[in-house]
């Protein structure tokens, strides 16, 4: 077949994606740069009050928050994550698949219903308040449901799967007679991980970063649910600005913001993949 | 690998990660099945909030909702999505501008997408309702369907294609009569998967549904219903709402050997 039919193959589809994704994006890069009408719905005159809006001290806190939640979110699950994955890859190959099938299973059911399992397990009478009471502890516990732990938890939670996979394939992939190399030259086992084999999986474990921050910053289920009420995360502010504020140009405002911080993250994420592949471990 | 790892150490890491990643779902589970329907005792297995929940009007009118926006898109999507991967694969220079597109829906914030959207259709001034819903899930649906179906096709043997072509096949009787029983498994794994990202997707539905009752899907009951706190109702919702998402899982990755997208 020519070069020239795959065209009417992938119209259909391309066009449905500029349609419904590529049009809409657009639109609400362009959204941010209009004024806010005073019943609001938009005025047409261009502005960049939305943009400074974002930059603004009022906002800087929710911003600082959802950053400080994302990133912590981020590297307990790259931790976690990378361990389990290490374990996976450390198993008897036959095994391996049958290990890694099962971490990932959870990340395939329902979200919502992934963090409902944590109001189950942490809510006042949930299940570790009922544990404790039948254990005998009968003072005050301290509040579980409805914190800042609570919500980077949930997020651990329902992202550490992916992490795990992101760190499993290089993991797999990676030659034991290199570390065996390693210690033959006299490197202890944790220096052999640390120059040897971290370095030549870093590619893994920057997806799972970036992944898990990118999607924990913009995310206002999770705070919603596990933060309580007057918990807010850059997500929780979007999500106010289109359903209760209806100040939509704001709103695109920070959603862009939250497109730019991801794109940043990518390149870096890409960058940094390229150096790890290209670049030997050096010695000192 | 296996030459430098403590076996013990390895042992205790997965124990505590899969106890972190199953006992959650496990209590809600186990709970959904309790006569007393609380955490604090059991009483006994019943089956009752399943009942409960067969009742319930609400839960089973945003389930009929959930199954038709499923259905409808999955079948868009698969149409779509199936097409655009020969497309792509059959041309032999890889554009770069057509490769993000299509990788896009399938990274971009669940929230960004759902607001464009919702701005989209108000400007156009579009009714919002199920079918903004439908719309909107064929754009996330065909990006998975695509990526399942190339990685299948990337094994293709294009000679056989070549051969009906010299055969005198036109191309659309090749692609019916050669590519597309070949490529079944893998196009009817891909849509099962669509079946239940859409099954399951919240946020861009919560947008684009609109304020009206009759429009809620599933995801969207189970929200507001968890607002309202933990009930044993809930937890049959929830226990049931995943046995689907599972089971539709282990299917495709029956047909689909490749592995789960991403991997």
């Amino acid at each position: 077949m020519t070069d020239r039919k795959p065209l009417y193959l992938m119209s259909p589809a391309l066009a449905w994606l500029t349609a419904f994704m590529v049009v809409p994006c657009l639109l609400i890069l362009a959204l941010a740069f209009f004024r806010r009408g005073i019943y609001g719905g938009i005025e047409y005159t261009f502005t960049l009050e939305n943009i400074a809006l974002v930059f603004d001290p009022l906002y800087a806190g929710v911003f600082l928050k959802s950053a400080g939640i994302a990133g912590l979110s981020a590297l307990i699950a790259v931790i976690v994550g990378y361990a389990s994955a290490y374990a996976i890859a450390a198993a008897p190959a036959r095994r391996q698949p049958v290990l890694l099938f099962f971490a990932v299973l959870p990340f395939w059911s329902n979200y919502l219903v992934r963090t409902y399992a944590w109001i189950v397990l942490l809510n006042r009478e949930g299940l570790i308040a009922s544990m404790a009471h039948w254990l005998g502890y009968d003072g005050e516990l301290p509040k579980l449901l409805y914190t800042e732990s609570a919500v980077v938890v949930g997020l651990v939670y329902n992202y550490l799967p992916f992490v795990i996979l992101a760190c499993y394939a290089p993991l797999s992939r990676l030659n034991p007679e290199i570390a065996e190399a390693s210690r033959d030259l006299g490197g202890s086992g944790w220096t052999t991980f640390r120059r040897v084999t971290l370095p030549m999986t870093f590619p893994g474990v920057a997806t799972g970063f970036v992944f898990v921050f990118v999607l924990s910053i913009g995310n206002f289920v999770t705070p919603a649910l596990l933060g309580g009420g007057q918990f807010q995360m850059i997500g929780n502010l979007v999500y106010a600005q289109f359903l209760t504020a209806n100040d939509w140009p704001f709103g695109a405002a920070l959603s862009m913001f939250l497109i730019a911080i991801m794109m940043g993250l990518l390149t870096l994420q890409t960058f940094a993949t390229e150096r790890a592949s290209g670049t030997r471990p050096e010695a000192t | 690998m296996r030459t430098q790892a403590n076996p013990r150490l390895m042992l205790m890491i997965l124990s505590a990660v899969f106890a972190f990643l199953y006992i959650p779902i496990s209590v809600l589970v186990g709970l959904s099945f309790n006569e007393g329907g609380l955490p604090t005792a059991w009483t006994g297995f019943s089956t009752k909030w399943y009942g409960e929940l067969a009742r319930n009007s609400d839960v089973m009118g945003a389930a009929f909702n959930t199954l038709i926006v499923a259905l409808v898109s999955t079948v868009l999507a698969t149409i779509l999505g199936t097409l655009l991967a020969i497309g792509v694969e059959i041309r032999r220079r890889k554009g770069r501008f057509i490769e993000t597109i299509i990788f896009a829906p399938m990274i971009i914030p669940d929230i960004v997408l759902a607001i464009a959207l919702l701005s989209f259709f108000s400007l156009l001034d579009v009714t919002l309702g199920l079918h903004t819903v439908i719309l909107s899930h064929v754009v996330f649906n065909l990006a998975f369907v695509c990526s399942v179906v190339r990685a299948r096709l990337k094994t293709f043997d294009w000679s056989v294609v070549e051969a009906s072509a010299d055969l005198g096949a036109s191309t659309p009787v090749t692609l019916w009569r050669i590519v597309l029983p070949v490529m079944l498994p893998a196009i009817i794994a891909g849509a099962l998967l669509a079946f239940t990202l859409s099954v399951d997707e919240f946020i861009i539905a919560f947008f684009t549904a609109g304020a009206g009752r009759d429009s809620i899907t599933l995801p969207m009951q189970i929200f507001a219903m968890i607002r309202f706190g933990v009930t044993p109702e809930i937890n049959a919702l929830a226990t049931i709402v995943m046995a689907v998402s599972v089971i539709a899982l282990a299917l495709s990755q029956r047909l689909n050997r490749g592995g789960l997208p991403g991997q």
